[in-house]
Parts: structure tokens; sequence; C-alpha cells
């Protein structure tokens, strides 16, 4: 049973950064679809604009500035950071782990503990897990939670399943013992026999890189092309998986937390597409104005869409203190969820690169 | 069940004003794409309670091999 509950550790700040650069999804065409195709996809996914970083700009540069200015907000003693986790699938090189070039860009000590967590759309709450974990110990003060994705990399512009869904961005979280804060809950699952729903299949160890996974081909009989070394995602799968799994976890937290599953503040969700979250929610039966959504500026930003919805839509909105519901699911297939209290948190201005 | 299952099946892929025979085989229609099937999965799983896995889903080819496959999960 992958269950876990804290008491006096919570989130103190959190920040994002997006690039400037904005794509309008009802004017993103290429030769192979037409205008109604992407109206016919936006209308539906609900994604009206996403963010894509420049060449050069990669997702450790989006969480850098998240957290500069986060440091910055919360006027932070650099040198009680005792770890800096990095969360991504976007990572700088294979080798080494970004959070520890982080962890010198940022100014942090050598007795920085940093390690990266390779997962997708379930990852800001597994790290946040870990964060929590560690600041369970006496000997950790604070934690940098680094989560940043350029996705927008990872697909196929002539994929019309994945070509309007996904966009960049980076966030910044600090995290610290602290006795205002109350109970949290974390339920954390995987799901390796259904890799194939969203996967990249060359470029690993597995398959390495070569010509023939770099060349572009059509796939299906829609006339979609992408390469070996471009992500996939059957979309059917992945909505039969999240309508089958993430009420059932919703439960089994809410029970380990006794705590009723409608009794809560906020839900944040992945966000996936419109269609998919709004079904979700609607099963749930959780009152839409408790559900923020960013799809509709950002997109799919895989691990970076919980804490870039609450950055975008929640900054205003929060009380002292709020009992929330995150929950993301995703790639592996791998899937999380977290009751927590949000109290006092400091949310800064969004940061524009 | 028949009725109902028709009804269903042609809210999800915006067929209400066409004749659907059992024996269509679904992919044929003009209107099928991925998000016609999402819609499919969302309301087999609203009205009927069924979800059908994608390898399962793949084997079948028409609107009645569909109906029998739902019937049977509502069991």
């Amino acid at each position: 049973m992958s269950l876990l509950s804290f008491n006096g550790i919570g989130i103190s700040g959190l920040s994002a950064a997006v690039p400037a650069n904005t794509i309008d999804n009802l004017g993103y065409q290429n030769g192979l679809f037409g205008k109604e195709a992407a109206h016919d996809i936006v209308s539906k996914t609900g994604i009206f604009e996403r963010r894509f970083a420049p060449p050069g700009m990669c997702a450790s540069d989006l969480c850098f500035a998240a957290a500069e200015k986060l440091l910055a907000d919360l006027s932070i003693d650099r040198s009680e950071i005792d770890l800096v986790l990095f969360i991504s699938q976007t990572p700088d090189y294979r080798m080494p782990a970004t959070s520890v070039l982080l962890q010198n860009r940022l100014g942090l000590s050598k007795q920085t503990a940093a390690f990266d967590v390779n997962l997708g759309c379930s990852a800001f709450v597994y790290g946040l897990s870990i964060a929590f974990s560690f600041l369970q110990q006496g000997g950790f003060r604070k934690v940098l939670l680094l989560d940043g994705e350029t996705r927008s990399r990872v697909y196929s512009e002539n994929d019309r399943k994945v070509a309007y869904l996904f966009g960049d961005g980076g966030v910044a979280a600090v995290l610290e013992r602290n006795k205002k804060f109350g109970d949290s809950y974390f339920s954390l699952n995987s799901d390796g026999s259904r890799e194939n729903l969203i996967k990249i299949d060359a470029g690993g160890y597995r398959k390495p890189s070569s010509v023939d996974t770099v060349a572009s081909r059509m796939v299906d009989d829609f006339g979609n092309v992408r390469s070996e070394e471009h992500g996939y995602m059957n979309g059917a799968d992945v909505f039969n998986f999240v309508i089958d799994e993430i009420p059932k976890d919703l439960r089994r937290l809410s029970e380990y937390a006794e705590t009723d599953l409608h009794s809560l503040d906020y839900y944040i969700f992945h966000q996936a597409n419109s269609y998919m979250n709004n079904y979700l929610v609607k099963k749930l039966k959780i009152p839409v104005h408790k559900v923020p959504t960013s799809l509709e500026r950002f997109g799919n930003t895989s691990s970076v869409s919980i804490p870039l919805t609450i950055v975008d839509k929640l900054k205003l909105q929060l009380r002292e203190s709020n009992n929330v519901l995150l929950c993301g699911f995703g790639v592996g297939m791998s899937w999380a969820s977290a009751i927590l209290e949000m109290r006092d948190c400091q949310i800064s201005d969004m940061v524009e690169l | 069940m028949e009725e109902k299952f028709i009804k269903a099946f042609k809210e999800a892929l915006e067929l209400e004003d066409r004749t659907i025979d059992l024996t269509d085989t679904f992919r044929d229609y003009e209107e099928w794409d991925s998000l016609g099937h999402l819609s499919l999965i969302a309301i087999l799983d609203e009205e009927f309670g069924v979800v059908i896995e994608q390898a399962e889903f793949n084997k079948l080819s028409t609107v009645g091999e569909l109906m029998v496959e739902v019937k049977k999960r509502m069991v």
C-alpha cells in the first residue's frame, strides 16, 4: 500500500516561468491538416494557446528563472536549502543530472543534496512526496523542488494525435517544516504493463539513436507522420486508463485520509485535455467551480501542469488555509494523488522568458 | 438495450440524423476519428458503466459486435 501521511510540512512558496513565445492553436497548421482539423481539435481539447521554448531554451532555464523569482520574493537564505530536486523528462543532458547543474547555477552550497526524478504527468505529486519525506528527517531544513518540461519538442508536428496538445513551462516550490502546516496524505501508483500508451520508442539505450530511428514515416491510415524518436500517445487507451484508475485511487486516498472527497476547497488535476478532464470531474461529481484549469492558455505541460495551474488560477483565490486535492496521471503509466493543506503559500507573479 | 445503445452510439459520433445498421463497419464512417472514439468511450462508461480496453476494442468492427461486447461487459 503506497500511502504516505505527514504533519507539519508544507509548501511555503510557488512560482512559474513560461516562454514568451505563444502559439495560437487555431492558426497552428501545416500542410497535412486544414483549418477545420485545428478547429475540431481545439474545441474538443480546450487548448487555445501554448508556449513553445525557442531553440536553446531548456526546461532547466525555465525552472532557474522561476526559482530566482521565488527565492527573491521569499527572501530565502540559500544556505538553508538542503535538497534540490529536478523533475523532468526533458533534461539538459543524458548526464550529468540537471539538478546538480542547477545547484551550481543557483549558487547553492556544495552540501546540498541534488537528484533528478524521471517521471511525467504524475511527477509533481511524486516530487512533493519525496520532498515531504526528506523534510520529515530533522536534518533537512528547506527543499527546492524544480519541475520543468519542454514537451513541445517531444512530439511530431505532423502527428495530429499530439501536435496540438503540448506546451512548455517550469515551476519552483520551496517546502519546509513548520507546525502551522496540517496533515497531508499521498497515494503513489504505477503500471508498467501500459508502457506503450505514451512512449518514445527509440533514442535511449534499449533502441539507440540511428539514421533509421530519426527518419519520419507515415504511421497510420490518418496520414500522421513521426519518427521513432518522437513521442506517441494512444489517446483512447489513456482515456480508458484515467476513467478506470483515477476514481479508484481518489477513493482509496480519501478513505486513508478520512476525508470526504467532496469537502475540499480546490481540486487540481493534471491538465491533459478538457474533454477528458471534464468527463473525469463529472464522473467524480466534483463541483466545476472548485476545479481550476489552465489548459486553455498553456496546454498540456506534463508534470508542470498542476503547479502551473495553481500559479495561473489560484494566486488571488487562496485564503489563509485551503485543503486541496492534487492528482497527476500519465506516461508510465504512473499516477499519484495528494490531499494537503496549503497555508500562507506565497505565489509569485508568473515570469515570461 | 438496442435502442439505448444506438442512441448513445449516434450521440457519441454525432450521427443523429443518420440511419445506423448493426452490420455497419463503424470505422468506415466519415465521422469516425480519434476524437469520436473518445466520445464513444465516455458515453459507454457513462450510460453502461463499461470500459473496453484498446486491444479488445480493435477486434470489433461492426456496430452490432460493439453492442454485443457492451452487453457482455454489463453483466
